[in-house]
């Protein structure tokens, strides 16, 4: 029996989601696609009004890319510059097919390889065009003085990143996020100079303002008078980030959340595939009760770091004690062809069982080793030192510990959400004017996210993707000024005031973290790295009590008229508590694991993921249907028609 | 461990504001120096009183967004870190810690260790960036760049924008900041066609936003937490001098 919505093998299309698709051969598709678009007419761009919310890779490149076309462009961040957008944190690199190193690589491959490690739940066509664009991303960004790393002759340089065995990933040491996110910040402040984008900083958007069944608008509170009003615009984009933050720990930044987009699901726009989340295996572990967040160590020291773990359970002796003979480098053994570069989903799920099997090192037992001695023997240590210096300078920052001569320690952490709100092939949502891009859609990755992809899809639907599609939508619907006095956007406005006001009243005995804390503990020990029914149940009885206690005795101290920081996180709290029941219901309902989704009822007898095609190779789109508990599923059918689908192998 | 934290409390741009002191009660050495807030806010909260507002987001050293002075000093006591990389590990039980915003001309008080810099975005609007709209770049390889001159670059552009060589400085100048990105693009090719109008109407407008000038203090770079070296004031300085030469002769 189907839990939700329409039974599991229907496979007509759904009325609600018309993913507009183009057909054709794969290598025309986009081509074929920009010539069918409507254009708007240079001298007409200025008439029509875009808001875009969020000034990361995919916000920032799209606010500089449309007001360079000329549209009248109004972009908002939370954070006090567009510069501290989340995306600034990336490290490790992006991938582009440019075959510089006459490896092999090719624009094929990169879209196979994306498809393949996505396990087969990621449109064709969308990952196409993803491989296509990311050449003139590199391009791009070069251009924009982005200081890419250089081989001795001056050509670019690149390096292979998990999951990968080709080197087509770019990389300026380990700040690849950081120079990327400047080089679009550069090209936004030049069009607010310009005069064509107007930044609101310290802005947090509240809610999307409908008219007739379309997105007009959006209400926002500035985060440090505490006004709140509306902006009206012909078509509204979010490109608001992940949502891993409803795990309370995670490698995110702490103000990274999910209030855009799941305000935006409630006023009728389905989140696809919320259960898929990934979970990065090399961070440094949790140290206690009052950690804030976990720290990435990027994935490239897996090249030349190796996983271990002791043989015997129990064993503490002191890592430089324990002979070679006691040693179980898991990985290599288990997954001779990849060993230590096998993708996220694999090498984190290996990691928790060996800890589960009480293998596991350092305080509390949740730490595996990834050791550098055999390479700093092989290649000195100056040259660990010039490939990850600042990385083993973070390490010891933060655990004391010196890593050039004891092993670090990694646990994989919560990292990336590949689920997000549906878009169709032009990003747009299932709202009509309400356009997603970056890691707030759902769109590319399918079930498993492969490393220096977010950074390629963000900049590709913020630069070359965006730019197109929404002059289409634009140039049917024609400029259409509207001012905020509209009563749909008095309506909203009323209804973001009260939900302001009623946090403030509660004034209850628990703080916003701490619910938070409570709630992310649930999500990590029921949807977390392995999932099984009886805990996802367990956490859907828990989730709705904990948001009625949430909205009961918490206590948002303050009030709302100046920059009130526990009132910003409580109304970000107050979403995740719901949009995790959401991740449990799909995580349920998907009784087969696939890629960063894995139910433990369905593995290989190997322990590996095990698809099940036949019933699941669909995208789970959720419709809000005023009850959280009981949401609508919509499904859309995936198609193969270049790669075929197979069981992964690593070996 | 114990400490007494003395800090900066104001509620908004127009309170005058003053020291309040705090105990913080078992810190452990293993909690960053943001996490150990946190705990004295949860407590604050919970006695119902208005927690300190300070700025994070990565706290990893990277975003810029956290930054107070600690013991009158910028980012704290540890060299090349941020305050959300600073760890408990570096005080002692009993230590009485001070901690208060960054305070300059150009960057008013928002609330407590909030501070408004939005006068650096303006900085960068003036001219730190390359006027390459999206689609017309040439191939990514068609200009060679030498690997020390990219290093060079991304030493420059690895400024994170926290403003604590602002804070830092006894004129309260933004010098540092600029000069790193004067420099990131002033030695790549791509950054040569506007090279010196950018310097030029990057120090106009630093000067015009009430950024104290420069006198080559060196304390900026002291307590910068991505490392920027004093080099790229000269590189600026230099290219200034060219950029008003340019100017006159295209005057004269
Ligand atoms: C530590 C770390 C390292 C990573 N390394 C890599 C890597 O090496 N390679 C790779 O490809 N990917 C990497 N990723 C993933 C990648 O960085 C992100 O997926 C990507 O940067 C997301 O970009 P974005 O533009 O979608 O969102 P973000 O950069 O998160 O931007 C979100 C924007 O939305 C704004 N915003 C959000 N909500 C609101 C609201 N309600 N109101 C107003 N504004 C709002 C924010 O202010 C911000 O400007 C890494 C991620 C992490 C956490
Ligand atoms: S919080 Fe990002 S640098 Fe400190």
């Amino acid at each position: 029996m189907p839990l939700f919505g329409s039974s599991d093998t229907d496979t007509r299309p759904d009325s609600k989601l018309d993913s507009k698709l183009p057909t054709g051969p794969i290598e025309q598709r986009w081509d074929t696609r920009r010539f069918d678009l409507k254009l708007v007419n240079p001298t007409n761009k200025r008439k029509y009004k875009v808001i875009i919310v969020g000034s990361g890779l995919a916000g920032g490149a799209a606010a500089a890319s449309l007001g360079e076309l000329g549209y009248n462009v109004e972009c908002f961040a939370f954070q006090d510059s567009p510069r501290r957008a989340h995306s600034i944190a990336a490290q490790g690199g992006i991938n582009a097919a440019k075959n510089y190193r006459n490896d092999g690589d090719s624009i094929f491959r990169l879209f196979y390889d994306t498809v393949k490690g996505g396990d087969f739940r990621a449109r064709e066509s969308n990952v196409y065009r993803l491989a296509q664009v990311s050449v003139e991303i590199i391009d791009q960004c070069v251009a924009q003085g982005v200081p890419f790393a250089r081989e001795y002759g001056g050509l670019l340089d690149t390096r292979s990143f998990g999951g990968a065995q080709v080197s087509r990933t770019f990389y300026a040491r380990g700040q690849t996020g950081q120079q990327l996110l400047l080089g679009a910040y550069q090209a936004l402040e030049r069009q607010i100079r310009a005069g064509t984008v107007k930044m609101f900083s310290r802005t947090e958007m509240l809610d999307v303002i409908m008219v007739d069944g379309r997105a007009r608008g959006i209400v926002v509170r500035d985060l440090i008078t505490g006004e709140v009003r509306s902006h009206m615009a012909d078509v509204v984009v979010l490109g608001t980030g992940g949502y891993g933050n409803v795990f309370y720990l995670s490698t995110n930044a702490m103000g990274s959340n999910a209030t855009a987009i799941w305000r935006a699901h409630k006023r009728g726009a389905l989140f696809a595939n919320p259960c898929y989340t990934q979970i990065h295996p090399t961070c440094i572990p949790v140290t206690g009760s009052h950690q804030s967040k976990l720290t990435l160590m990027s994935e490239s020291l897996r090249n030349d770091g190796r996983v271990w773990v002791p043989k015997k359970a129990g064993d503490n002796r002191p890592p430089d004690q324990i002979p070679e003979a006691d040693r179980d480098y898991f990985l290599e053994r288990k997954y001779p062809s990849f060993g230590n570069l096998v993708p996220r989903d694999v090498a984190s799920r290996n990691a928790k069982e060996v800890c589960d099997q009480e293998r596991g090192v350092g305080p509390g037992g949740r730490g595996v080793y990834l050791d550098f001695a055999d390479a700093i023997a092989r290649l000195g240590a100056d040259v660990i030192r010039s490939r990850y210096g600042n990385l083993f300078d973070m390490y010891e920052r933060i655990t004391d510990e010196d890593p050039y001569k004891v092993p670090m320690r990694i646990y994989p952490a919560v990292h990336y959400t590949m689920g997000g709100l549906w878009v169709d092939y032009n990003l747009m949502s299932t709202i009509p004017g309400l356009f997603v891009i970056g890691e707030a859609n759902f769109s590319d990755h399918g079930a498993n996210r492969l490393g220096a992809s977010a950074l390629m899809q963000g900049l590709a639907d913020g630069y070359f993707v965006l730019p197109y599609t929404i002059g289409d939508f634009l140039a049917s619907a024609g400029p259409d000024p509207m001012t905020p006095d509209v009563p749909e956007a008095k309506q909203t406005e009323a209804e973001v005031h009260d939900r302001v006001k009623r946090l403030l009243s509660i004034r209850g005995d628990r703080t916003v973290d701490g619910v938070h804390r409570e709630l992310g503990h649930t999500m990590w020990d029921y949807c977390g790295m392995a999932r099984n029914d009886a805990g996802l149940r367990k956490a859907l009885d828990r989730i709705p009590e904990l948001r009625k206690e949430f909205w009961s005795s918490v206590n948002v101290p303050g009030e709302n008229e100046s920059l009130n920081q526990s009132l910003e996180r409580a109304g970000r709290v107050a979403d995740f508590l719901e949009l995790a029941e959401l991740m449990c219901i799909d995580a349920l309902h998907r009784t087969e694991s696939c890629g960063g989704h894995f139910r433990e009822e369905s593995q290989t007898p190997e322990g590996e993921a095990q698809r099940d095609d036949e019933n699941f190779s669909y995208v789970g789109a959720w419709e809000y249907s005023g009850d959280l508990s009981a949401p609508t599923l919509h499904k859309e059918h995936l198609e193969f028609e270049y790669v075929h689908p197979t069981q992964r192998s690593y070996k | 461990m114990n400490l007494t934290l003395k800090v900066w409390r104001q509620k908004s741009a127009n309170d005058k504001g003053a020291m309040v002191a705090y105990e913080a009660r078992d810190i452990s050495p293993d909690m960053s120096f943001l996490e150990m807030l946190d705990v004295v806010n949860e407590e604050l909260t919970l006695k119902g009183e208005d927690p300190i507002a300070f700025d994070s987001d990565c706290r990893e050293g990277i975003c810029g967004m956290c930054g107070c002075v600690i013991n009158g000093q910028a980012h704290g006591p540890d060299h090349g870190a941020t305050v959300c990389q600073l760890h408990m590990r570096k005080f002692k039980d009993g230590d009485t810690i001070t901690i208060e915003p960054w305070r300059a001309r150009a960057f008013p008080v928002v609330r407590d260790l909030v501070v408004n810099r939005s006068a650096l975005d303006q900085i960068v609007q003036a001219g730190g960036f390359v006027s390459v709209s999206t689609g017309s770049a040439p191939e990514a390889n068609s200009a060679p760049v030498g690997q020390a001159v990219a290093e060079t670059a991304l030493d420059a552009a690895a400024c994170i924008g926290c403003g604590a060589c602002v804070a830092a400085c006894p004129n309260a100048s933004a010098m540092l900041f600029m000069s790193a990105k004067v420099m990131h693009l002033g030695v790549l090719p791509q950054g040569q066609p506007e090279r010196y109008d950018r310097v030029s109407e990057m120090v106009e407008t630093h000067d015009r936003l009430g950024f104290g000038s420069c006198t080559n203090i060196g304390e900026c770079s002291a307590v910068c937490p991505a490392e920027i070296p004093m080099d790229v004031i000269s590189f600026l300085n230099r290219d200034l001098i060219r950029s008003r030469a340019g100017r006159g002769m295209k005057r004269a």
